[in-house]
């Protein structure tokens, strides 16, 4: 198992602004707009750089999603920016007509997803935003690991034409991937080489997913560990290829079981090479109020889970 | 630009045009479009900048229009292929698999005129704002012209777009609200009542003008003038009264005609009403 050095701690929604602040200095089109979230979003680096082109949308996420559609199809690259709850489940016509339909640039940019929002509660910590925004036809989703990837990621998406979801959240949260690795829209990212399970692993799990790599290693197995941060369109050749070679399948996120990436990863491998699976996610239940930690490990999304699903699918092996 | 003493003979080929679409497939929505066929004629043919033989997604350097009441989609194709923008022998694939000309209006397949979906109420609005704005930004001269119904108005995302419009000083935009006080369930008054909207608009911040858009005279009365209220600072509105059903006796002054289509007995009686153009039939 390979070692990751923690290069520092910090929030995935800082790499989002600091992304945002790089792509609009390289491209002229990019425009932004908040819904009154503009500091939770660190949209204020982008703004304070470019007042012209930042527009304060109010509590008016759909009317804001309609504009944000309207620029992108004159010629503008629209980011929006909100919690994910509201950039998601709160305007889901809006976007499924006016972007996704319409085939509409707009990246919709969205924080304080799932259950590490933390003690704002179950009101706040959407669980089922992956699941919509994939159903979307021709919606990318992705959900980055780190405040490096989410920049980079960032970025990324301004030169991709297309509706993009990109979802990313509040804590600080262990800094792994180095500053240099490029981001590409669904190419998955082998992170440690492995032969007796695959973890497939998304957003704030990637790491508990590195964890747990160290914890089964311990115990004398070999877990490949692969940092899908695109959701759709999934690396389906990766997927293939690590099944095929470690024989049993986990998946670790920090969302519904219905409808995330295990959902997508099931489906994949129901159709193509039916393999021994474990889901690491919340299992149709509502979260609560509690610290970040606290609650990955009551709804059993901690790397002590990843580590038990892991054991629980090696076993399942023919 | 069309001389304007042509544009009733246009305005009743586009409502032929629209009765023998519905018909032919035995659904869409009649009432709104020949209400509105007056004033999209008007646009298409008078008062717009468009260039229909080169049409751009974007529509950088020309004037926007965003139809936000979808489902009147036979108006909005008539006015469009009448234009110039695709052939109108095309409307005859109006509703019917493998079409450009979908029940509701969208880019989705290719139609030359139309800039983004619209059906799902309450919408349209906002995107016309975001052409607009990026016209503001591109430093793009042109205006965008957005419609919507009356009935739509009690979707609760078009008081966040006027609200927004007016904060932005939104004022390359001219909308206009089909006021036939009609819905599916029946009159505005009876469903959700929409009352005051001169002075909601003003409350809100818009300018805000009153049209017969059933009546060529008052068109060319209130047109200009709303133009010249374009670059104050605000956004204009037209709050245009119009006939549901207009030009056809039998389908005005209720609602029975929103959304349902004529039969044969009744087309024929209907286009008698509504001579053939020297246009033709498509």
């Amino acid at each position: 198992m390979k070692s990751f050095e923690i290069l520092d701690n910090k929030d995935t929604r800082s790499g989002f602004g600091a992304g945002l602040l790089e792509i609009g200095k390289q491209d002229p089109r990019v425009v932004a707009m908040c819904a009154d979230l503009t500091g939770s979003l660190v949209m204020n680096l982008f703004k304070d750089e470019f007042p012209d082109r930042f527009f304060q949308a109010g509590i008016m996420e759909a009317n804001m999603m309609g504009v944000a559609a309207g620029m992108a199809l004159g010629g503008k690259i629209p980011f929006t920016g909100t919690f994910a709850n509201f950039s998601t489940g709160r305007v889901y016509d809006q976007i499924r007509q006016s972007i996704a339909y319409s085939h509409a640039n707009v990246k919709i940019c969205a924080s304080h997803a799932g259950l590490t929002l933390g003690e704002d509660g179950a009101t706040h910590q959407i669980l089922e935003d992956i699941g919509l925004m994939k159903m979307l036809p021709g919606m990318v989703v992705i959900n980055p690991c780190d405040y490096n990837q989410t920049k980079a990621a960032t970025i990324a998406i301004a030169k991709y034409f297309g509706p993009v979801y990109l979802r990313f959240g509040r804590p600080k949260w262990p800094v792994f991937i180095t500053e240099d690795t490029p981001f590409v829209i669904g190419k998955a990212l082998m992170l440690s080489e492995g032969t007796d399970v695959s973890i497939f692993a998304t957003g704030h799990l990637v790491w508990k997913a590195i964890e747990a790599g160290h914890q089964l290693a311990q115990k004398g197995i070999s877990a490949e560990i692969i940092n899908i941060h695109t959701i759709k369109p999934l690396d389906v050749e990766a997927v293939i290829a690590s099944a095929k070679k470690t024989g049993c399948v986990v998946t670790a996120e920090e969302h519904q079981m219905n409808g995330g990436l295990g959902d997508s990863i099931a489906q994949l491998l129901a159709r193509t090479l039916p393999t021994p699976l474990e889901m690491v996610a919340v299992n149709d239940s509502f979260g609560e109020s509690g610290t970040p930690d606290q609650l990955l490990v009551k709804y059993g999304l901690d790397s002590y889970d990843i580590t038990a699903a892991a054991e629980r699918a090696i076993s399942r092996k023919n | 630009m069309a001389d304007i003493n042509t544009l009733p003979e246009i305005a009743r080929q586009v409502r032929r045009d629209i009765l023998r679409m519905v018909h032919a497939v035995n659904s869409g929505h009649p009432g709104g479009s020949l209400g509105c066929a007056d004033y999209l004629t008007a646009l298409y043919f008078h008062y717009m900048v468009h260039d229909a033989s080169n049409f751009t997604p974007h529509g950088n350097g020309e004037d926007v229009f965003v139809m936000s009441n979808g489902h009147i989609s036979p108006v909005f194709y008539s006015a469009l292929a009448r234009s110039g923008y695709f052939p109108t022998s095309e409307l005859a694939t109006f509703r019917k698999l493998n079409t450009r000309l979908q029940g509701h209006p969208t880019t989705h397949e290719g139609l030359p005129g139309v800039r983004v979906a619209t059906g799902s109420l309450g919408q349209g609005l906002s995107v016309a704002i975001g052409f607009a704005m990026q016209k503001k930004l591109d430093g793009d001269t042109h205006t965008v012209y957005a419609l919507t119904g009356d009935g739509e108005l009690q979707e609760g995302q078009i008081w966040e777009a006027v609200m927004f419009a007016a904060h932005n000083k939104v004022d390359n935009l001219l909308v206009a609200v089909d006021f036939n006080q009609q819905q599916i369930d029946g009159s505005t008054a009876d469903v959700m009542g929409i009352t005051e909207l001169v002075s909601k608009f003003r409350a809100f911040g818009w300018i805000t003008l009153e049209m017969d858009g059933n009546d060529w005279d008052d068109i060319h009365r209130v047109m200009p003038q709303a133009q010249n209220q374009l670059g104050c600072e605000k956004p204009v509105i037209i709050i245009m009264k119009t006939e549901m059903g207009q030009g056809v006796d039998f389908m005005m002054g209720s609602h029975a005609w929103h959304g349902k289509a004529p039969n044969d007995a009744q087309l024929a009686e209907a286009l008698l009403q509504l001579p053939v153009t020297e246009l033709g039939d498509y």
